[in-house]
């Protein structure tokens, strides 16, 4: 008696499960490579902000590596290398500061041969509205303090918001946030100083293929 | 006809979803910081429970109804992740900021209520009509509470638009006033939950008005405000 309901019952949810994900696969595979262009043009354009075009010609995206390094957040990080005519320009680093004030910030810093930074952005971030998010560009130009500015060494006291002796401003209630920042790029810094050439060196890790 | 304006009605004011029926709270106080974002999820709602709704209603014959509610989320998160591909693909900008949200329309019990109480009796044209308007319906609440609470947090309206409509809305901003600091507290959740307390405030107010201007009809309200989503 209920043996034929339960098969009948069974079956039908069976045509709808089979429906539905099918409709579902037929959208991702419809929309899979514009997806794929937006997150592309996506990240072009924040290496864009870091690092302006004219001080390379090679495509960025494809020309990565993949590092381990617990200075610079969680694990792995990519480093993308900029070059001109072949030569070794800039690195742009995505690094991680675990030390905001709610949860974790993403970084991207370009820092020259010479151990300059090209630009800093934000990327995520969850920082309180109206207090902390002044690190976006959007909400105020503080991040651009960055640009032209280099590391001396490990103990340079500049390297630090006015509240703790250094250079940098914090602001009105937020100084974890500033402070957390700073010493993420401090960091991606003396990385970048450090490992300059060994980066350039290593084999690249996002050779797609495809132009 | 008549059909169509009880409809309009139903959805818009006398059991709209966000005021009266309380449903969807969730994404309603979290994303309606802006009007774009209100808007964004809006619509994006309105579209799901349009597909939804006519889908439904379409195989409602066949769906024995033992089952009906796991066939019901099986098509209501389809059409979820159907449009958060879409969004992904064409609004990326938009995509990003509503972020978690998108997927969470599936459990917006606005949708699979009127898969239940609507969808699943009446005919395919009334229903589309039906997901239109209850859609319709939940997304003006989201766009007053993001306007009012845009408007008051940082003095704007409209900020971001260009992520929802392409390149040309970015002239739509309007700078209403600026301050050097943002008022937190319309920004927060907190402030999402007073501006919809305000709003069903209001919307009881002007119920109170239209009836006390009515008070000769004999036919007064039966009982106190019930959320119509159950079966009747």
């Amino acid at each position: 008696m209920i043996l034929p309901s339960m098969t009948k019952n069974g079956a039908i949810l069976t045509a709808f499960a089979l429906a539905t994900t099918g409709a579902v696969a037929v959208v991702y595979n419809l929309t899979a490579d514009n997806i794929a262009l937006q997150e592309r043009n996506q990240l072009s354009t924040q290496l864009q902000e870091v690092l302006k075009p004219q001080f390379y010609d090679n495509s960025l995206y494809q020309d990565c590596v993949l590092i381990d390094d617990p200075q610079l957040g969680k694990s792995p990080q990519i480093i993308y290398r900029a070059r001109m005519k072949g030569k070794p320009v800039a690195l742009i680093i995505r690094h991680v500061t675990p030390r905001g004030y709610s949860g974790d910030i993403d970084l991207i810093t370009s820092v020259f041969a010479d151990g300059t930074i090209g630009g800093v952005r934000v990327t995520k971030h969850e920082e309180t509205p109206g207090l902390g998010d002044k690190i976006e560009l959007k909400k105020s130009p503080w991040i651009t303090l960055f640009e032209g500015k280099t590391v001396l060494g490990e103990n340079d006291d500049r390297w630090a918001v006015k509240k703790d002796g250094g250079n940098f401003d914090q602001f009105t209630g937020a100084t974890i946030t500033p402070r957390a920042v700073v010493g993420s790029v401090k960091d991606a810094v003396l990385f970048s100083q450090s490992q300059f050439n060994m980066i350039f060196d290593a084999p690249n890790a996002c050779n797609t293929g495809d132009a | 006809m008549s059909q169509y304006k009880e409809l309009i009605n139903e959805g818009m004011w006398k059991n709209n979803p966000a005021l009266v029926q309380l449903l969807g709270l969730c994404p309603l106080l979290a994303v309606t910081s802006t009007i774009t974002n209100a808007l964004g999820l809006g619509l994006a709602t309105m579209m799901v429970l349009i597909g939804s709704n006519v889908t439904i209603s379409a195989v409602r014959n066949w769906v024995p109804k033992d089952i009906r509610i796991p066939v019901f989320v099986m098509i209501i998160a389809a059409f979820v992740t159907i449009i958060q591909l879409l969004m992904n693909a064409y609004t990326f900008g938009l995509y990003q900021s509503l972020g978690i949200f998108i997927p969470l329309i599936v459990t917006n019990c606005a949708i699979i209520g009127r898969a239940e109480a609507y969808a699943s009796k009446n005919p395919v044209h009334l229903s589309a009509f039906d997901g239109l308007m209850m859609g319709a319906g939940f997304m003006v609440v989201l766009v007053v509470l993001g306007a009012m609470r845009e408007l008051i947090g940082q003095g704007t309206l409209f900020d971001g638009a260009d992520l929802l409509l392409g390149p040309w809305a970015s002239v739509l901003r309007i700078e209403v006033f600026s301050f050097d600091n943002q008022f937190l507290l319309a920004i927060l959740p907190p402030g999402a939950f007073l501006g919809l307390g305000l709003l069903i405030a209001a919307k009881n107010v002007i119920d109170a008005q239209i009836k006390s201007k009515q008070i000769t009809s004999p036919e007064a309200e039966k009982g106190p405000r019930a959320r119509v989503t159950s079966l009747t």
